[in-house]
């Protein structure tokens, strides 16, 4: 079957915009690539764990699209919320979740965020606005607009960031939200993580139109391009974004290109039938992590030393995160029936199983 | 007590439950200007402003979505389908979101949600439009189930739904609407979820109902009272939580019970109050419990055709007298 042409690169990166640097302090870029490295070393741990059985089930991970968690979210706010698919371990940490309790939920302990009920696709923080972790493609993205609806019933100024993969737009899901969001003046921002893979499946090939941006305006909704192997071009664009949903209550659809180093989950090879070795290689050749640091380094703002300590750092807790989940228990049994109700109501039997696996 | 109708009722709960809290609110198609398709929401576009009463466009996944995330940001919306025939576009969000939120989240949010609007058939709307959903809402964890039968119940049960902190699935009916009955005044007329009502007392016969079919099980027990017999009806009113006290009492009274319900029986609500009931009932029964359903086919148009398919008043009748071994057929 004919498909269409294969996409051109994306362009040049304008990077942080007009100053240089993005015109942050030392601070927050030391901030952003220890979060990115952060990022990178828990995934790493997160294989070898799931290597040696530690992990199960689905464990989807991150490597290579760190700039666009970190980029997107130093344009956020701490009250702002994020809503997300199962891609997300990096999102969480970079959100505010610990990686004690992130690493905790994918070893399925009770120490987890979700006392070990979620596990990898199912991360959530109310104590940061963390809205998950949701494993179905696009139906986080009704779950975004909500979330910015209730933001803008109650007055507030804050945002919503929504995250999807390319893979999601084609979802009836993600054009009811995006004309819900548009008709409604709803303060969230859509950012299409677009690694060019939906499981196995290229873009081109799954998509009539290739520049997801330009489906916007079918919802008279602005949008933008983000180089998301560029983690200040990313935190520029969003930035934009951010400020046009916090004041005007207008939302954005963002397309961010990236590429992910990895297989779509721990269970399916990096390269083969579906992908080259060559092409991951060349999408290797732009890791954002390295990218970052030569832009640090020729901007002046980080030494052998510092990146030194900072990797360090990163090391050595996500070491800590590994050893503190292996060390907590597993969920005791009688986790298997909280958490399904929040109201077990006075009256009337709701479990229709409960009798044959707990009293006898 | 006032004389109103069932739709009038919904009305009086929702806008009750709106004024008590300023969170709760109304979505739906149609639900605002139109006034409701079947005018369950007259007026409170008006009393309420457009930010609370919110019409949608025709796209039920997104707004039945759109609730879920408000609900996890504070909110305690009322989802109106204009029937549950077009939820189904919907379900990914109400089962697949709604209803695991609070288990996936390890109880960090919950999902206070209504889903609300009208079931089963009304007449001649053929397959797509006729269809009694409450088994497949019923089958999943982390769901609550009501279905009201009267004007009183609509009241009390969807202010109780309203102030449910999970996610609780209220099926009503388009010949419902238009019912009139006794219902008590007064905001604080709540019914809680999970008790059910014994619509009709009888020592012979349980027959047991929920929503709409408890009016063709109340024509059935006037029919089985002329021939001397005297049928119970019990009305769940709750599917999830299911007051099975209530039902396994009055079969102990009567030995003998019929399961009428409007869906199907393949998996349906009769299935498994039946399998529960020989694990609860066994001893208590003088013969096996029978039950009544819609015919297992799509709901069909002609007119002859759907009234073969529905149940009926004397399919209970005869239902009721087989588990009386009376009048064998």
């Amino acid at each position: 079957m004919a498909t269409k042409e294969k996409a051109k690169p994306v362009e040049a990166s304008r990077n942080g915009g007009a100053e240089p640097l993005g015109g942050l302090a030392k601070e927050q870029l030391h901030l952003m690539l220890y979060q990115m490295l952060q990022g990178r070393r828990f995934e790493e741990k997160a294989a070898e764990a799931y290597a040696i059985g530690k992990i199960g089930g689905f464990c989807h991970l991150y490597i290579g699209q760190e700039a666009v968690a970190v980029g997107a979210f130093a344009a956020l706010r701490p009250d702002d919320y994020v809503v997300t698919a199962y891609r997300e371990h990096v999102q969480a940490l970079v959100k505010g979740m610990s990686s004690r309790e992130v690493m905790a939920e994918l070893y399925g302990r009770r120490d987890g965020s979700s006392k070990g009920k979620g596990g990898s696709m199912h991360l959530y923080s109310s104590k940061v606005n963390f809205l998950g972790g949701w494993g179905i493609v696009g139906g986080q993205i009704p779950l975004g607009t909500g979330v910015a609806f209730a933001i803008k019933y109650k007055g507030e100024d804050k945002v919503c960031l929504c995250f999807m993969g390319e893979a999601a737009v084609n979802q009836g899901a993600f054009h009811e939200s995006l004309n819900m969001a548009a008709l409604w003046k709803l303060p969230v921002i859509f950012i299409v993580e677009n690694n060019r893979f939906g499981m196995g499946t290229a873009w081109e090939r799954a998509s009539s139109l290739y520049d997801i941006s330009q489906k916007a305006a079918a919802y008279d909704m602005p949008s933008a391009v983000a180089d998301g192997m560029d983690v200040l071009d990313m935190r520029r664009v969003t930035l934009e974004a951010v400020d046009r949903a916090r004041k005007d209550k207008i939302p954005t659809l963002i397309e961010a290109r990236c590429h992910r180093f990895m297989g779509h989950s721990m269970s399916d090879p990096v390269h083969g039938v579906y992908r080259t070795k060559e092409d991951v290689e060349q999408a290797k050749a732009r890791d954002p992590i390295h990218t970052f640091i030569v832009q640090l380094r020729d901007g002046g703002v980080l030494s052998e030393e510092e990146l030194k300590a900072i990797d360090e750092r990163v090391q050595a807790e996500c070491e800590d995160a590994a050893q503190f989940a292996d060390q907590s228990p597993e969920p005791g049994i009688e986790e298997l029936y909280t958490d399904v109700y929040r109201v077990e109501n006075e009256h009337g039997r709701l479990f229709f199983d409960r009798k044959n696996r707990l009293e006898t | 007590m006032a004389v109103i109708t069932y739709r009038e009722a919904l009305n009086q709960a929702m806008s009750e439950e709106m004024e008590r809290d300023p969170n709760v609110f109304l979505m739906g198609e149609e639900v605002g200007l139109y006034n409701g398709a079947y005018k369950v929401s007259k007026g409170m576009l008006e009393k309420f402003g457009e930010m609370r009463v919110v019409d949608t466009p025709i796209t039920e996944l997104g707004f039945a979505g759109l609730g879920v995330g408000a609900a996890m940001a504070g909110l305690r919306p009322c989802i109106e389908f204009m029937t549950h025939n077009f939820a189904i576009l919907a379900w990914d969000q109400i089962f697949n979101s709604a209803a695991k939120v609070l288990y996936m989240t390890g109880g960090q949010y919950n999902c206070p949600i209504v889903f609300r609007g009208p079931t089963g058939a009304a007449l001649q709307l053929s397959a797509q439009h006729s269809q009694a959903l409450e088994a497949s809402y019923s089958h999943f964890p982390g769901l609550k189930v009501v279905t009201p039968g009267t004007p009183a119940d609509a009241k009390g049960l969807l202010k109780a739904a309203i102030r449910d902190d999970d996610p609780v699935i209220v099926l009503e009916a388009e010949m419902l609407y238009n019912l009139k009955g006794e219902v008590p005044d007064g905001d604080d007329f709540v019914i809680p979820l999970g008790v059910a009502e014994i619509k009709r007392e009888g020592g012979d016969v349980t027959i047991l109902t929920h929503g709409k079919m408890i009016h063709i099980a109340l024509q059935a027990s006037q029919k089985l009272e002329k021939d001397g017999v005297q049928a119970e009806v019990v009305d769940l009113r709750s599917l999830r939580p299911l007051d099975l006290e209530t039902i396994t009492q009055s079969i102990a009274k009567t030995n003998r019970a019929v399961y009428l319900e409007e869906g199907w029986t393949y998996a349906g609500i009769g299935a498994t109050i039946v399998a529960t009931l020989q694990e609860e009932s066994f001893d208590d029964l003088d013969a096996p419990i029978l039950r009544v359903f819609q015919a297992d086919v799509p709901m069909p148009y002609a007119k002859g055709l759907e009234r073969a398919a529905k149940p009926s008043a004397d399919r209970v009748v005869d239902a009721c007298n087989r588990v009386l071994y009376r009048n064998e057929r």
